[in-house]
């Protein structure tokens, strides 16, 4: 193993992992807005891979050209989640913390059961995109273009987000309701739809990062579980509710897990990432950057 | 409510639960079909398996979703024992109920210190790692697994060929004991210390209550007997592997049937078994076959309409005209 | 021997100092009042009594014994109770359940734990809603239950905080009674208040914090008549009712 294959390996860990913070951020966001945890979140990743293929296939766009779109309709689809499902989720005066889990677990379930029912359980895959299967080179180093992509595009959303939710008042809206849902009605925030904007918000992000994810990824009805996982550890490692936590979080377990593969076989490399949430949890119980 | 009708309201409890006991332990002589008798065995087992996790998860609120840890621990313990070293399974169903438990207290030191997402990311977290750890031992069977060898039809060697009937009724064993079990605890100060825990820890703290200590018996008591089915299970299917038994798929399965029917109550997990398994059973073998999904449609929907409709579970629905009368 | 006492109590959370060399005693057998305006620190050095968390310096002595590095729940077993003043019930469990949790502590068992729990019901006057749910309560009641579950551990010294604040006229009078009656039976009670009106009246001494120093202690018409004491609350100028 020479010093050349580490740091290769460490670039793409870097790259993966800006995008698992991509992926994980809209978790965070939802969880930081209203203190619900999507079980749901690996679906709409995986939904939002097949709305990209849809796009290549039928109406032949880039994934890259097709991002904006599937981020929009992830957008609608988010507020959708919320507005038909979560916000009855949240009435229940008991249990609130497991009746989430499992409404949103429910929503899982189905929305694999649809995949699978109307576009079938094989495995595909866009066949030809502007960048895939091309790598960068710089300074020697072999850079995936799609994961380089991933990651421009991730911090332009991240960078997108903080402008949001610090410099506008639907941002401002956002941090208030964060604060104290209850209240904010007094000073004319609709409760309700800050929420379902905030869930578009948190659907339109993974759809950013399922466009991309497309362009090298297999897609099937079950690809949501093993990336869902990863988000989880991702959010609760950099701390619930922390935009900045997702976004470290990520670059942690992208970093941690390409050093992971180098030691040990393939199979067991998200044992590194594991090892790493413990830890953390263990001397910050909240995580690196959380507040609740 | 005073304390005789308390009383009394226990005792019907434990008459309820021998009469359902003694009516499913007849069920066998009328239903002859192997196929049913299959998803009774199972539906019982679950009614157990969640029984135990409820005891963790819903008397004392500390909601794990990695429970599938312990029920492969204890498959891999009897199976592994079994077949490299002739130990008879029930002695195995022992030892992986011990080893289970002993493994929930070192896990609680760092865990308990943890709160809600946070607890329940970690018991993923750590039973995935065990489930990697197992897809990669080859001493342990790897990912192609164990099989246990079933020879003839013995109480001893608890494996069954041609009749599957004594595993139901271990699985009524077992569902019964896990029940009497919580309902036992119900009434002891454990029980107590469990809801106060849950309810609001530093309250606890303030009357005495040692947090750490409670969570822990919890943890112990709910994976001895999580550990027992899954050397039950191990026997009654004779072959395991780590996707069948360590998954988180599993784990879910486990606190799902408490949910919805109830969870921290009683009767919950063995209701929510009762609803859920055969339920699921049906849909998959009628609908499920081809990879089509239906069968996943209509689980996921009837798991968001009762996690949405009855948030406190199935067992509300009787619950409520108790309420009423003793809030008085 | 007083009962309590705290020695030299400084407490600072980062670079604020909410308690600054607090010694006070509380006597057995005595009702007396923790007052001052807000941020006096009057709910640290409560916390500290109870003890949620160690102080940065300084000793709290209980019975004669330094409890200073025992946690809040070895405390409650030597004998210290407390209320909190954002209500704690157990929400899914009844108002017999709750008090039980409490009876817990001093009893061989649940069945001792539950005779108990009634005794304390009927003395707090909530034994009529033993059954019901703890969230099924209005607040006073909640209060009421919050007292009642400390009872039940058979405290020798009552912290209660701020239980009278809030309550109606009528619920605040039968609130005073009440801490009269717990005092009869041989409990010490040590309170945090805001309403002077009430608290007065009600207490043997007063203690007054203002700043995290103590400022004033002694009887409560002396107190109410103390310049810094009035100075304190800043030109609000009380005079404790019949003195």
């Amino acid at each position: 193993m020479t010093a050349e294959t580490i740091i290769q390996s460490l670039a793409s860990g870097l790259l993966m992992g800006l995008l698992y913070g991509l992926i994980a951020v809209g978790l965070a966001l939802i969880f930081g807005l209203m203190d619900v945890v999507n079980f749901a979140h690996g679906e709409f990743l995986m939904a939002a891979m097949y709305a990209t293929l849809g796009f290549a296939t039928f109406a032949l766009l880039d994934p890259l050209i097709a991002a904006p779109l599937v981020a929009f309709a992830m957008f609608g689809f988010g507020a959708l989640a919320y507005l038909g499902v979560v916000r009855f989720a949240m009435r229940a005066r008991t249990n609130v913390g497991m009746v989430q889990i499992f409404a949103t677990f429910g929503l899982a379930i189905v929305m694999r059961g649809l995949a699978q029912l109307l576009l079938t359980p094989d495995y595909r895959s866009i066949p030809s995109s502007w960048l895939g299967g091309k790598t960068l080179a710089v300074a020697g180093i072999f850079l995936p273009e799609p994961q380089l992509a991933g990651a421009l595009i991730s911090v332009a959303a991240f960078a997108g987000l903080y402008l949001l939710i610090h410099h506008t008042d639907f941002g401002r809206a956002l941090e208030a309701t964060r604060e104290d849902a209850g209240a904010v009605a007094l000073v004319g925030i609709d409760k309700n739809r800050v929420f379902a904007l905030g869930w578009g918000l948190g659907a339109a992000l993974v759809g950013l990062a399922g466009a991309v994810m497309a362009i090298f990824f297999y897609i099937y009805p079950d690809v949501g579980a093993s990336f869902a996982l990863i988000a989880y550890v991702t959010v609760a490692l950099g701390g619930f509710g922390s935009v900045f936590g997702a976004f470290a979080g990520g670059m942690i377990v992208g970093l941690v897990e390409a050093t992971t593969a180098l030691v040990l076989p393939p199979s067991l490399k998200s044992l590194g990432i594991y090892a790493v949430y413990l830890l953390v949890v263990f001397i910050r119980p909240r995580g690196l950057f959380g507040s609740l | 409510m005073d304390a005789a009708s308390f009383a009394s309201s226990r005792r019907r409890a434990l008459l309820i639960a021998a009469l359902l006991a003694v009516a499913a332990a007849c069920l066998p002589l009328v239903v002859k079909d192997v196929y049913v008798l299959n998803i009774l065995v199972l539906t019982l087992m679950y009614a157990a398996l969640s029984q135990s996790w409820n005891i963790l998860g819903g008397y004392c609120g500390q909601i794990s979703l990695g429970h599938a840890l312990y029920f492969g621990l204890g498959a891999y313990t009897t199976t592994l024992l079994f077949t490299k070293l002739g130990v008879v399974p029930w002695f195995g169903m022992v030892a992986g109920g011990a080893i289970s438990a002993t493994i929930a207290l070192a896990l609680g030191y760092p865990t308990f210190r943890l709160r809600g997402h946070y607890f329940a990311i970690a018991t993923i977290v750590i039973a995935e790692s065990a489930y990697l750890l197992f897809l990669n031992w080859d001493w342990a069977g790897a990912a192609l697994g164990i099989n246990v060898p079933v020879r003839a039809d013995s109480w001893l060697l608890f494996q069954f060929r041609r009749s599957k009937l004594p595993f139901f009724y271990f699985a009524l064993g077992l569902a019964c004991v896990t029940w009497l079990v919580t309902w036992a605890f119900e009434n002891s100060k454990w029980g107590y210390w469990w809801r106060a825990v849950k309810d609001n820890p530093e309250a606890a703290e303030s009357l005495g209550v040692v947090v750490f200590h409670s969570k822990m018996a919890a943890a112990a008591v709910s994976a001895f007997f999580t550990a027992v089915g899954g050397a039950f299970y191990a026997q009654f299917v004779s072959y395991i592997d780590p996707e069948s038994v360590m998954s988180f798929q599993f784990s879910l399965l486990m606190a799902l049937p408490a949910v919805l029917g109830g969870i921290g109550t009683l009767w919950g997990p063995a209701l929510g078994a009762a609803i859920l398994i055969p339920l699921t059973e049906l849909t998959r073998s009628y609908v499920g076959g081809g990879g089509k999904g239906i069968d996943l449609i209509v689980y996921g929907v009837l798991i968001m309409a009762i996690a949405l409709a009855r948030p406190e579970g199935l067992v509300g629905l009787f619950e409520r005209r108790k309420r009423i009368e003793t809030a008085r | 021997m007083s009962l309590l006492e705290t020695r030299h109590i400084t407490q600072h959370f980062g670079g604020v100092i909410a308690n600054s060399d607090v010694s006070i005693a509380v006597e057995p057998g005595e009702i007396v009042g923790l007052i001052g305006p807000n941020g006096a620190g009057k709910s640290t050095l409560f916390n500290l009594v109870a003890g949620v968390f160690p102080p940065s310096q300084g000793e709290v002595i209980f019975d004669g014994e330094a409890v200073t590095a025992l946690p809040a729940t070895a405390r409650c077993a030597r004998g210290i109770a407390r209320t909190f003043q954002v209500v704690k019930s157990f929400e899914s469990m009844s108002v017999i359940d709750n008090v039980i949790v409490g009876g817990l502590v001093r009893t061989s068992g649940v069945r001792a734990a539950r005779a108990k729990a009634y005794e304390v019901l009927e003395f707090t006057g909530l034994a009529h809603r033993a059954g019901v749910p703890a969230n099924a309560l209005i607040p006073s009641e909640k209060r009421r239950l919050e007292v009642a579950r400390a009872l039940a551990t058979s405290p020798k010294l009552l912290l209660l905080d701020e239980v009278l604040t809030g309550l109606t006229p009528s619920e605040a009078e039968r609130g005073v009674d009440l801490v009269r009656e717990i005092r009869k039976t041989g409990v010490t009670v040590l309170m945090v208040e805001h309403v002077m009106e009430i608290v007065m009246p009600l207490v043997d001494r007063a203690i007054v914090l203002d700043l995290g120093r103590v400022i004033a202690q002694g009887k409560p018409s002396d107190v109410v008549r103390d310049d810094k004491v009035i100075t304190a609350y800043l030109g609000e100028r009380h005079r404790a009712r019949g003195a």
